[in-house]
């Protein structure tokens, strides 16, 4: 064990790499799924190791197959990677038990295999763009967890899937260029990849060559934000989620955005902000704009979607808002807010698509007119959606809550008393659409087509029931959520310029 | 760690017991005496449990629980002053009658859902008793918006659209208001006095100017919306679709005065009164409150279907609790902290007379009870005894309340709280005398259908009981005194 020990970084990433491959010579779904079980459930230990190491003993830094960094690729875990290395793979692994009847309800069966496939491998690569400490390599893991969710949403019952699968395929290929023209303007400047090494060379640079500089920073900034669906670049998410297959759509939520809202804020804090003072550029305002932008106008659609699916998809592009938000507070309570928010939102709204799912196991829809009474039929499920839905409001003793909580502060730190009306305010909108359907599902008549619909078998529950019960757990306990985003936010503050 | 002293794990033991009480309802689903055994059961041990807090607090004492830190400023924990004393016990004992009423009312009618009726109203005392000892701000926030969640069921029990529409207002106007405004006054409270505690003598004394003060004092008024003070008052008429053991307990004791019991604890011990006082920012409350008084009282006349007068009357009286906050003496808020007790004490009468008439006869409107008093000799009595007290005339504990308010208004020369107090006391007994001389001296319909007589014996010894404790508190006002005089230190 020991002599494996060091490599943690690589094998973090291999194993899922080998997985994947394995699994898409498989024919059988449940071979594939066993496959995939067991080395899902590897990663959070993997990154729960990485994480323990970076706090107690300071970042981690592995050099791809001996080749010394800068020269090399290196792999770099410090608090804060550490941190969505291991919300990744947790969510990851939470979710794989729900996967088994639901794929083999929604996916035809000579798909399976492959769906495992690209599972793992769309997992991997969102690990890698985390880990790594090297911008082209991210750009690297960027197209492999792409391309793999391109596949994945591709694979949804709804042809309507393929059109999704397709716009955003357009889309993230434009981002990801878009990221990459960015890494090309920094490279010119820096003549360096690597994260770290930029960063000590952009200073210099930057007296003589801002221009070539802040042309870098908007195309990876733009880049970046197509990926985690910031307003208004979010156009392609509400159909990719409303169409993926159940599992793919809970995954990404918890996940994909994550990582790429990871890869925003490890450029601002750690790449750019070290050399020039970012805070003092437009990027900050434009982004605050954004955020709130994205906090009202997602949230009121996401009140009058009849698809559930695309209901939480919107609401996905407003609480993305959020978090966005606390980047651009970027104070230590502001950041610590949207970076508890990260962890938070990805609990919070996983549990809420997976509920989502079990709903469409069952009934096979999951529009809001044809679920009245449905509350007394799943009542756990049905329960657990409200949990989680009224943790998206932020009611006290819910996650939520939490990152509200260090979001206003922030705010009234800087001051800014009309933004914490801002965040509150909308915060109401969201209790609209959640209590939309709480009501619904609970107090109308119980609809006579569904006789006999009752709460998922156990292996679907649990990753629910767990989810939400987390929910109400990182409300009270914050050691893992808030406290480790706290210590994230103070160093990447504590390097800015 | 020193082990944990009797009146400290008492206060755990009475916060904990309702919500056990809400896991234990359901198992008895199908035995409907026994699951209503285990609702008493509850109530009757949480009485003890608070009643064994009450000798040590009024010694000086203020026992303490939890103080779990979730986040910086952000602790569960717990701690009974005499102001949360009081409001327990009220709460606490008043739940013992309303359980027996319940048991005569949801049978008689035959109401669905009986099982989580019970669980939901466990749950909603378990989150008023935790209010009640909050030791900080955000313990109270909790447990507040706890109450509100735990109240909707019951608000939408009957699953009509009325009731749809009703909890759909009830929620969003209680959880808007309190994240939208009372969130925000918290997180201002933290960032300015860097404690959420409530601290005898205040904590933002000092630490902000006037305006900002007079801001968050708004913010506060208005964000605890279970104070119902206009205009954020809709939410409580659209409550009255609810059983009447809901009305009578929660909208007319639990979930409003845990509204007014925040806003009182919020001026004592978070603003301090003598801080509040030295900025002069409570001129407008007064005015607020004054207007909620009579404005609601004069909507009150207005209202045929008795249980929305008395929601009316509901509103208004709880903003002399408010308007004795404004007048900012310390006599005054001694008769508001007494005015949270008598006035739970009337109203729960008035409202189980309320449900009575209803379960007896389905009568709901006003225009409709000429002569029910002969048929009701009981009920109508401990109405009339109710009215008197929500009038204010001796010997019912209504009057001590209104008595020390009007007594602060007149020390501080406010003649608007006086007039108001005044005003409203000739309006709170047009709205409700006229009730009880219809009751007994008028003469019946000729044509009344079905004969009926008295309510089922449950409801009437739980009305008789609560008129009994109105003319009580009066001839005893002991306790409540000690408390309030205790709650101002001195």
């Amino acid at each position: 064990m020991s002599a494996l020990s060091p490599h943690l970084p690589i094998l973090q990433i291999i194993i899922p790499l080998i997985g994947a491959f394995l699994a898409g010579f498989l024919r059988r779904g449940s071979v594939a799924f066993a496959l995939t079980l067991v080395v899902i459930w590897i990663m959070p230990f993997i990154a729960g190791a990485l994480l323990w190491q970076a706090l107690t003993s300071g970042p981690i830094s592995y050099a791809l197959g001996g080749w010394a960094p800068p020269w090399g690729i290196e792999y770099r875990v410090d608090v804060l990677n550490g941190f969505v290395l291991f919300l990744v793979s947790a969510v990851g692994a939470v979710i794989i038990p729900f996967a088994r009847r639901s794929v083999a309800f929604e996916i035809e069966p000579g798909r399976q295999a492959w769906f495992y496939s690209m599972y793992l491998l769309c997992l991997s690569g969102l690990l890698g763009i985390t880990i790594t400490g090297d911008a082209f390599n991210a750009f690297v893991f960027l197209e492999i967890s792409s391309l793999a969710t391109y596949v994945l949403i591709a694979l949804g019952h709804d042809r309507r899937a393929l059109l999704a699968a397709f716009q955003y395929l357009i889309l993230g290929t434009i981002g990801a260029t878009f990221y990459v023209i960015g890494v090309g303007f920094i490279y010119l400047v820096t003549g360096t990849l690597n994260m770290a090494d930029i960063a000590d060379r952009l200073g210099p640079a930057a007296a003589d060559q801002s221009r070539a500089i802040f042309a870098g920073l908007a195309f990876v900034t733009v880049g970046i934000s197509l990926k985690l669906a910031l307003f208004p670049l979010h156009v392609w998410l509400p159909n990719a989620y409303a169409y993926a297959p159940s599992l793919v759509t809970a995954f990404l939520a918890g996940t994909a955005t994550k990582v790429a809202i990871y890869l925003l804020v490890r450029f601002f804090f750690s790449v750019f902000g070290v050399a020039i003072d970012f805070r003092a550029l437009p990027v900050t305002e434009v982004l605050l704009a954004l955020s709130i932008a994205a906090m009202f106008i997602a949230s009121i659609i996401a009140v009058f979607e009849n698809d559930l699916k695309r209901m939480l998809a919107y609401s996905s592009v407003a609480q993305i808002g959020y978090i966005t938000l606390g980047i651009a507070l970027a104070n230590q309570a502001g950041l610590t807010g949207g970076l508890v928010h990260l962890f938070n939102h990805a609990v919070m709204k996983t549990a809420l698509f997976l509920s989502l799912g079990a709903v469409f196991f069952r009934l096979g829809t999951v529009r809001l007119d044809q679920l009245a009474g449905l509350g007394r039929k799943m009542p756990l499920t049905m329960l657990a959606f409200a949990v989680a839905g009224f943790g998206l409001v932020g009611t006290p003793g819910t996650a939520g809550f939490i990152s509200k909580w260090y979001l206003a502060i922030g705010a009234l730190d800087r001051g800014w008393w009309w933004l914490v009306l801002l965040i509150v305010a909308s915060s109401l909108i969201a209790l609209v659409y959640i209590g939309r359907v709480v009501e619904v599902v609970w107090f109308r008549p119980t609809s006579p087509t569904f006789e006999g619909a009752t709460d998922p078998p156990l292996s679907m529950l649990l990753p629910i029931l767990v989810l939400a019960a987390a929910t109400i757990y990182f409300g009270f306990n914050t050691e893992l959520s808030a406290n480790i985003a706290a210590t994230a936010a103070k160093t990447l503050l504590g390097g800015l310029k | 760690m020193t082990p944990l002293r009797m009146p400290d794990s008492l206060v755990l033991i009475a916060v904990a017991l309702p919500f056990l009480g809400a896991l234990l309802i359901p198992l008895f689903g199908k035995h409907p005496n026994q699951r209503e055994a285990v609702t008493l059961v509850t109530a009757v041990a949480l009485v003890a449990a608070v009643a064994g807090l009450l000798a040590p607090v009024l010694g000086g004492a203020r026992p303490e629980a939890g103080g779990f830190e979730i986040a910086p400023g952000l602790a569960l924990a717990f701690q009974v002053e005499p102001l949360g004393m009081l409001f327990a016990l009220v709460a606490s004992s008043l739940w013992i009658v309303n359980s027996i009423y319940s048991i005569g009312y949801m049978r008689a009618n035959n109401e669905p859902r009986q099982t989580s009726f019970y669980v939901y109203f466990a749950i909603a005392l378990g989150s008023t008793i935790g209010v009640a000892f909050a030791k900080n701000l955000f313990t109270l926030f909790l447990f507040y918006e706890a109450l509100t969640l735990s109240t909707y069921p019951l608000v939408a029990h009957k699953q009509n659209a009325e009731a749809m529409r009703s909890g759909r207002i009830y929620l969003l106007l209680l959880l808007g208001t309190s994240l939208v405004l009372f969130l925000p006054a918290i997180v201002a409270t933290w960032v300015l006095a860097g404690t959420l505690d409530f601290t005898p003598g205040g904590v933002l004394g000092g630490k902000a100017s006037g305006t900002v003060i007079g801001v968050l004092l708004a913010l506060y008024v208005f964000g605890i919306g279970k104070a119902a003070v206009m205009p954020l008052h809709f939410w409580l008429p659209a409550a009255m679709v609810a059983p009447t053991p809901v009305s009578a307990l929660l909208h007319a004791v639990a979930v409003v005065k845990a509204g007014v019991f925040a806003i009182l604890k919020v001026a004592i011990l978070i603003f301090g009164a003598d801080a509040l006082a030295s900025t002069g920012q409570s001129g407008w409350l007064t005015i607020v409150a004054g207007t909620t008084v009579i404005a609601a009282s004069v909507v009150a006349l207005r209202q045929n279907n008795l249980k929305r007068r008395l929601a009316y009357s509901t509103i208004s009286q709880l903003s002399y609790v408010v308007l004795g906050v404004a007048i900012l003496t310390p006599i005054s808020m001694i008769g508001a902290a007494i005015h949270i007790a008598a006035h739970a004490l009337g109203k729960i009468t008035l409202f189980f007379a309320a449900g009575s008439i209803h379960t007896a006869s389905h009568l709901t409107d006003v225009s409709q009870l000429d002569g029910i008093g002969r048929r009701m000799p009981w009920t109508m009595g401990a109405f009339a005894i109710g009215a008197l007290s929500v009038i204010g005339i001796p010997p019912t504990a209504g009057f001590l309340g209104k008595w020390f308010i009007l007594g602060g208004a007149m020390q501080t020369e406010n003649w608007l709280a006086v007039a108001v107090i005044v005003v409203s006391t000739v309006l709170n007994a047009t709205y409700l005398l006229p009730i009880v001389f219809r009751a007994f001296f008028r003469e019946p319909p000729k044509a009344r259908t079905p004969e009926h007589g008295e309510a089922p014996w449950p409801i009437v010894l739980a009305l008789t009981a609560t008129a009994a404790g109105t003319v009580l508190l009066f001839l005893l006002p002991g306790t409540p005194l000690a408390l309030s005089k205790l709650m101002l230190g001195r």
